[in-house]
């Protein structure tokens, strides 16, 4: 049972980018679009996802001979849910700010696609070690994406990077509208699906340009 | 205001100007899987807002009476296990799973009551009902619902009664299947346009719902200038406020 499949280490690496959640398997779109419009929310969110993601694989794993066909899915989501409330409760103690910016989509990590998914496809049949590095793998990858999403939304919209935590400026503060005005609608909820679907195509492009090179 | 424009207002700000696809990205997964068809995306929609209402009616009874700090039932029960504690118990922590497992529950439900009653109408929704359990809207109408009721006793001043959070829950449940069909109906359209093939798929789905949001951002602020021309035009009292108990807008 343990045996078959990729490696624990190649499981991970295949997490972040040949089988990444979000740019190759579009799941988790919500979180993505909704909290990518500053570079904190994107990384309060991977570490949120990343807690509740390595919490419910092992724990899914380590009771996967007790797991009843039927009864799956609802164990799963509680046990999602459970720790969703231990990483909401923590935010709100120790990233106050965050987690009033997040709102409610700390919660909605208990219906994000990613965490079912992997919990179905891979902790329920596998032992600890793999599903933790598979964990780790698939929310690293989930970062990246977010990561990626939320540089290109916050430097066009703020002309920030990490601008509420560091304070760091990509374009100067004085600089003229004439030469550059931000980009406000890359901060609503339009910048978000038309960056989101900008970046799936340019992932898709160099995909299958990889892909028709190695062929030739 | 009276009764009347004050649920006016929530049913437009949930259906159109805070529309759940295009304002809070919920829903997000049935929004680009099942939007190829306009028959199946509104089997879609029907199917959510059917389920929201049942869900939002359980959470919002089980937030009123069990789940909120100092409600009823949870507060009789605390005073019979330990008579001389003056605390107030709050189970406000265990809302989430509670909501998941309503959820869940409803979603059973649901399923079962249609198979039996409506086998035609289970065979078209298939697939989509068990699904609706992982949709986002339905824990996110739940999670609503809690806010104004309130997490923190007084935090808000004027907590949703029964009635406002179904208006609440039809309307953001219409306001999806609003979404989803007009999604799928461009999507039929866009089978014989000749779409770049990097963006075959999900890419062009999400491009077109970027020009969809910006189309919906029309709305912002519709709330605000409908509340004053209410205000102003002193609609007739007493039309609905007769029956049912004035509500103040904050």
């Amino acid at each position: 049972m343990s045996s078959d499949g990729p490696t624990p280490a190649e499981r991970f690496l295949r997490g972040i980018l040949p089988e990444n959640p979000v740019l190759r398997q579009v799941l988790g779109i919500c979180p993505t679009l909704a909290v990518t419009n500053t570079m904190e929310g994107a990384v309060t969110m991977t570490g949120a996802v990343l807690f509740v993601l390595t919490c419910a694989n092992v724990l899914v794993s380590l009771i996967r001979p007790l797991l009843k066909p039927h009864l799956r899915i609802l164990v799963f989501t509680l046990t999602i849910a459970t720790f969703v409330t231990i990483a909401d409760r923590l935010l709100a103690a120790f990233l106050y700010d965050m987690s009033r910016q997040l709102g409610p989509y700390i919660p909605l990590i208990i219906v994000n696609c990613i965490i079912i998914a992997r919990c179905e496809i891979c902790a329920s049949k596998q032992p600890v070690r793999t599903a933790l590095m598979d964990a780790l793998g698939q929310s690293l990858g989930f970062g990246l994406a977010l990561c990626a999403l939320a540089s290109v939304r916050e430097i066009l919209g703020f002309g920030t990077w990490f601008g509420k935590w560091l304070g760091w400026r990509v374009l100067p503060v004085g600089l003229s509208e004439r030469v550059w005005a931000p980009w406000t609608v890359m901060i609503l909820p339009p910048g978000a699906f038309i960056a989101l679907a900008l970046l799936l195509g340019a992932v898709n492009w160099a995909t299958a340009r990889a892909r028709a090179r190695k062929e030739a | 205001m009276s009764y009347l424009s004050t649920v006016l207002l929530l049913a437009i700000s949930s259906a159109l100007i805070n529309n759940m696809v295009f304002h809070f990205f919920v829903g997000c997964c049935p929004f680009i899987g099942v939007s190829r068809r306009v028959d199946m995306a509104f089997g879609m929609g029907a199917a959510v807002t059917f389920v929201v209402t049942v869900a939002a009616f359980l959470s919002w009874t089980i937030t009123w009476f069990v789940l909120a700090p100092g409600a009823p039932l949870t507060t009789a029960v605390w005073r019979w296990l330990r008579p001389p504690s003056s605390a107030t118990p709050d189970l406000s922590i265990l809302c989430y799973l509670v909501y998941i497992f309503v959820i869940a529950w409803a979603v059973q439900l649901v399923e079962m009551y249609i198979r039996k009653f409506f086998p035609s109408l289970y065979k078209a929704f298939g697939v989509f009902l068990p699904l609706i359990t992982t949709n986002c809207v339905i824990l996110f109408v739940c999670l609503e619902i809690m806010k104004h009721v309130g997490p923190i006793p007084g935090s808000v001043p004027d907590p949703w009664r029964l009635d406002k959070a179904l208006i609440y829950a039809v309307c953001a449940g219409l306001g999806f299947m609003l979404a989803i069909v007009v999604m799928a109906g461009l999507r039929e359209e866009l089978e014989l346009c000749d779409v770049p093939a990097p963006l075959k798929g999900p890419g062009i789905t999400l491009a077109i719902a970027g020009i969809l949001a910006l189309a919906f951002l029309g709305f912002t602020g519709m709330d605000a200038n409908l509340a004053k021309r209410f205000q102003s035009s002193a609609l007739p009292e007493g039309v609905a406020a007769s029956t049912n108990p004035p509500t103040h807008a904050p």
